[in-house]
């Protein structure tokens, strides 16, 4: 199967988000998804989204520049930077997103077994209203609240 | 409270994992105070504590009638954390539905000949 997919999200503490997800895939492979300009480019973003901007200097202290164009036509920009690097399983970068204050940082570990690599991110915002701010908004399409939806949630929240 | 105060309530309450099974368990019906405790290895009291928290974030609600005072789940502040929770998990969702499509992409010389797009699956 193709689709491992299931993506977890948690808020294990005030301050922030864990996304947990599996891919079929060894993790030098995730790696560059998530590294490289030309292959960023053809995931990142939700659907109807595109990135448009797309510039990354892989090193530490090195950055990178997004902006993601909606289906509308509004831009959401935002970059980084490197802090630690070590392919294939471990980053931290700070970002910061331009319509919000404060930095958040981002560590992401990729853990391979039997072909398959899970990816856990996790997003430390600078407060709790930032964090709240962020998720809020830029995001917004669609938050349909049906209880099939909270059932997931819960078996999030709870796994 | 204002809607980003009950929003900190209710995530502060979703922070601790026995409450978060607390409410796994409610979602699937009601239960009193002892059948909560449980599965928990833990006093009476203290898991009262929790669905003391759990009631301030209007995450449930405690029947008054009778000793027993069932706990219900309360879904309108669940849904709106739901909902909070859902724009992050969609955005995520269908980047990596899309990253996933890439990957097998990546991977295709090597596990099999190159096919037509769509071929298959």
């Amino acid at each position: 199967m193709r689709n491992n997919g299931s993506l977890t999200v948690t808020t294990p503490t005030d301050r922030e988000v864990v996304l947990t997800r599996v891919f079929d895939a060894p993790r030098h492979l995730v790696f560059d998804a998530f590294t490289k300009p030309e292959l960023l480019k053809r995931w990142f973003g939700p659907r109807g989204w595109s990135l448009v901007v797309c510039e990354v200097d892989l090193k530490v202290g090195g950055g990178f520049r997004f902006v993601l164009r909606g289906p509308d036509g509004r831009d959401m920009g935002m970059r980084g930077v490197y802090r630690e690097i070590a392919p294939p399983d471990r980053s931290v970068h700070m970002e910061s997103f331009d319509d919000f204050p404060g930095e958040s940082q981002v560590t992401t570990v990729l853990v391979e077994r039997d072909g398959k690599t899970t990816l856990t991110a996790t997003v430390l915002y600078a407060s709790q209203e930032v964090r709240d701010a962020v998720i809020q908004s830029g995001m917004e399409h669609g938050a349909a609240e049906s209880y099939d939806k909270l059932a997931e949630l819960l078996a999030a929240v709870a796994a | 409270m204002t809607r980003d105060q009950h929003l900190d309530a209710t995530f502060a309450a979703l922070a601790d994992p026995t409450r978060r099974a607390i409410l796994a368990r409610l979602a699937s019906g009601e239960a009193s105070v002892t059948e909560l405790a449980q599965p928990f290895a833990m006093s009476q009291p203290a898991i009262s504590k929790h669905l003391q928290v759990l009631e301030r974030a209007g995450l449930i609600s405690r029947s008054r009638d009778a000793q027993r005072r069932p706990c219900k789940i309360e879904g309108r502040q669940l849904a709106q954390a739901s909902g909070w929770l859902e724009n992050y998990r969609k955005f995520w969702e269908e980047s990596f539905e899309r990253l996933d499509v890439l990957l097998d992409e990546m991977q295709r010389p090597k596990k099999r000949k190159p096919s037509k797009r769509g071929e298959h699956r």
